[in-house]
């Protein structure tokens, strides 16, 4: 064990990677959050009045809410007077092209390995980055609109697509949800919309990436992406945040809605700064993400890879309210050192048939805390629903905490509900058998941490998959105690 | 020399197993190191492989010329030494395909080679499996997982074929296994029998040896080696037991 204790020293030590800084010149405005704040923000997106009195409502009923106090995670006091709701990187003035992008910025997303050049882009995705509070650039809109597909900016669609956004903003998450969603829908900045036409397959894997860069910002961002009847699109998110001291508050919105037959496959690779070894800074992440099923046969799929931020506070879950509808979620959760994570899923069958799955596989090492909540609810008309939840948990070290919150609300006796849940640890045995045949420690439990999670790894878009097995290996490697 | 172990001391959670091996192992021989249980047999093998459960507090193992105390686990790996461990672990998730593919470039890492191709790779596994009628589905499988404790066994062979050791230690790999699987694993083991690498077979009981000939037998007992003779050594405790020697050990030890 004195080995491994000394490995575990070695690679908690090593640096996040996506932890610099970039020196650009900032719009931003006061601290502190009111009435006038909110309406600062929408004029600088040159917003329409009902857009604005959406964000007023949902701020006066913010007021009224308090922060969540049931998710098993200790969450200091945030001080939301003292955070910055607006930062958007400066455009330089000249006679530039209004599409081009600056170059610090270009030189960023390059160094985070996602070229927004679109010749040098990987074929086969089209992105949307987001700094701060803005979108910088979206890629491969052309391409995209020619078969009626809007991919752009949250804020490019409302000054565009005002109908479509009005329709479904809020639809899926009512700015009463709950805290941290009525904090999003008063001061959202930007984020991505996709509106898929009827019949159509998206031909290439969009994403977004968020990155934050601004010092005591907060980032909080909407996504909304309505799938028309038989339809399908590839959804992928990833983030990043420089290493800071203080902690930064990310609370974000993804709705998605799927017509009759359609299909959405939403992939998170989430790695936030998840904070320094001691537990000091990191990003707080709470986020609420929910997809409705809305027409027969649709299908809903969330995979999330969670490996960074210092507190995660996460539910991406399913409305299963048409006929035949399925909803699923994938989740690797990974906490180390003094990382929080209480994350899971919402599956809520209200059709008849409805079917669910849900396989949740958490990791912890350090001093971390991770758990699993989940609720599956059968509504009293969803006949024949069906659901499948697997949690399983691996503990790296004796120190950490591993938790499993499993609900089941069933009102419909044809309902067919299963639940598997493990707990394991990585054995010195397993070990010494990888040693012993030449494999080191830090391959071994890389080889064996993807091994656990591979079911879900497996439903991640091939570009992504070994990025996220690289960064598994990464956020645990040798981190067993 | 192969191997040479000299005045071998060593202990674990502070309690002293192993009293003072003294072995010489040539290049291309069969030992075969018999002994009562709790004799200090799976001992010797976990301390030649590094396990870092045991503590060597006494005594030098030279391989090859070089210090092997000094190597990690996954050093003595590369350098050719193979456990066939007497309990082979799961691991789950984890396919032999590859485990092994990581084992293989592990090794050829260590020898400056390129990492194997996927073809070669794949070629390699089914070349290797036939010598223990092993299946394809046996390594689609998890490392381990819901294997027989046959199918273990013969995983273990396996895995030794894949990587040629210079110097492969049996532990029980006897224990737990039927007549046809012994056979199976016992084949594979003389097949894979050259003039250059060397094999220590430990074992409780004759019956492994009718299969595996060892030019040298060792009896360990209370951590020492008591006797040391030819393939009539193994033959001889068959018939009469350990009890014999036992006495004899225990009025000079």
């Amino acid at each position: 064990m004195q080995d491994s204790n000394k490995i575990i020293d070695e690679v908690t030590s090593s640096d996040y990677k996506y932890g610099f800084v970039t020196n650009i010149d900032t719009e931003t405005i006061h601290r502190g959050l009111d009435e006038e704040i909110v309406r600062i923000i929408s004029a600088k997106k040159n917003e329409p009045e009902w857009l604005l009195e959406f964000r007023l409502k949902a701020y006066r009923h913010w007021l009224t809410m308090d922060m969540p106090d049931w998710p098993h995670l200790t969450i200091p006091p945030i001080n939301y007077q003292d955070i910055i709701y607006y930062a958007a990187p400066k455009k330089k003035e000249g006679p530039k092209n209004l599409d081009e992008v600056d170059t610090e910025l270009l030189k960023t997303f390059d160094k985070l390995g996602i070229p927004l050049q679109e010749q040098k882009h990987l074929v086969g995705m089209a992105v949307d980055a987001v700094m701060d509070s803005v979108s910088v650039k979206t890629t491969f809109k052309d391409v995209l609109a020619e078969k009626g597909i809007i991919f752009s900016s949250f804020s490019e669609a409302v000054q565009h697509h005002p109908d479509l956004v009005r329709k479904y903003m809020g639809s899926v998450v009512s700015y009463r949800d709950n805290f941290f969603a009525a904090l999003n829908s008063a001061v959202f900045s930007d984020g991505s919309f996709v509106y898929i036409p009827k019949g159509v397959r998206c031909p290439m894997e969009l994403s977004t990436y968020f990155r934050i860069n601004a010092k005591n910002t907060g980032q909080f961002e909407r996504t909304l992406i309505v799938a028309d009847d038989e339809s399908y699109v590839s959804y992928l998110e990833g983030c990043t945040a420089p290493m800071r001291d203080e902690n930064q508050l990310h609370a974000a919105i993804v709705e998605i809605i799927a017509k009759e037959q359609a299909e959405v496959k939403y992939s998170t690779v989430q790695n936030w700064y998840p904070g320094d070894k001691e537990g000091k800074g990191g990003i707080y992440n709470f986020v609420t993400k929910r997809g409705l099923c809305k027409g027969q046969g649709s299908k809903i799929s969330w995979t999330q890879v969670e490996t960074g931020s210092a507190i995660t506070w996460k539910y991406p879950s399913c409305i299963l309210a048409g006929d035949d509808s399925t909803g699923e979620f994938y989740s690797v959760a990974v906490t180390n050192n003094h990382q929080q994570a209480d994350t899971g899923t919402k599956m809520i069958h209200l059709g008849k048939n409805t079917r669910s799955r849900i396989v949740s596989k958490g990791i912890s090492s350090g001093f971390s805390q991770n758990s699993y909540r989940g609720l599956v609810k059968v509504s009293p008309r969803a006949e024949g629903a069906r659901n499948h939840s697997q949690c399983d948990s691996l503990l790296l070290s004796s120190t950490c905490g591993a938790h499993t919150f499993p609900y089941a609300d069933i009102q419909n006796e044809t309902a067919i509900i299963e639940h598997e849940a493990t707990t394991s640890k990585i054995s010195e045995e397993q070990l010494f058998y990888c040693n012993q045949r030449g494999i080191p420690t830090e391959e071994a439990i890389g080889l064996i941490v993807n091994g656990y999670a591979k079911e879900v790894m497996n439903k991640l878009p091939m570009e992504f998959a070994v990025e996220a097995q690289k960064l598994l290996s990464i956020s645990l490697e040798g981190s067993v105690g | 020399m192969l191997l040479e172990i000299k005045n071998l001391h060593a202990a674990i959670n502070g309690k002293e197993i192993l009293k003072g091996i003294n072995l010489s192992i040539n290049k291309g021989e069969i030992h075969a190191i018999m002994g009562p249980n709790g004799s200090g047999k799976s001992t010797l093998s976990s301390v030649l492989t590094g396990h870092p459960d045991f503590e060597v507090t006494e005594g030098t193992v030279f391989y090859e010329g070089k210090n092997l105390l000094e190597l990690s686990p996954e050093d003595r790996s590369r350098e050719g030494i193979f456990l066939s461990f007497q309990y082979p672990v799961e691991i789950p998730g984890v396919s032999m395909v590859n485990f092994m593919r990581a084992a293989v470039n592990e090794h050829r890492k260590y020898n400056n080679l390129e990492p194997v191709s996927a073809t070669d790779f794949l070629k390699l596994m089914r070349e290797k499996r036939a010598i223990v009628d092993m299946d394809s589905k046996l390594t689609g499988r998890s490392v381990n997982e819901g294997f027989s404790g046959g199918e273990k066994k013969r995983n273990e062979i396996f895995q030794m074929a894949m990587l040629e050791p210079k110097l492969a230690i049996l532990d029980e790999t006897d224990s737990g296994l039927d007549i046809d699987a012994l056979r199976i694993v016992a084949n594979g083991v003389n097949t894979l029998r050259t003039p250059e690498n060397t094999t220590i077979v430990i074992t409780h009981y004759q019956r492994l040896l009718d299969y595996i000939k060892p030019d040298v037998v060792h009896v360990l007992y209370k951590g020492r080696i008591i006797k040391t003779g030819g393939p009539d050594l193994a033959l001889e405790l068959e018939k009469k037991g350990y009890d014999w020697l036992k006495t004899e050990a225990d009025e000079y030890l």
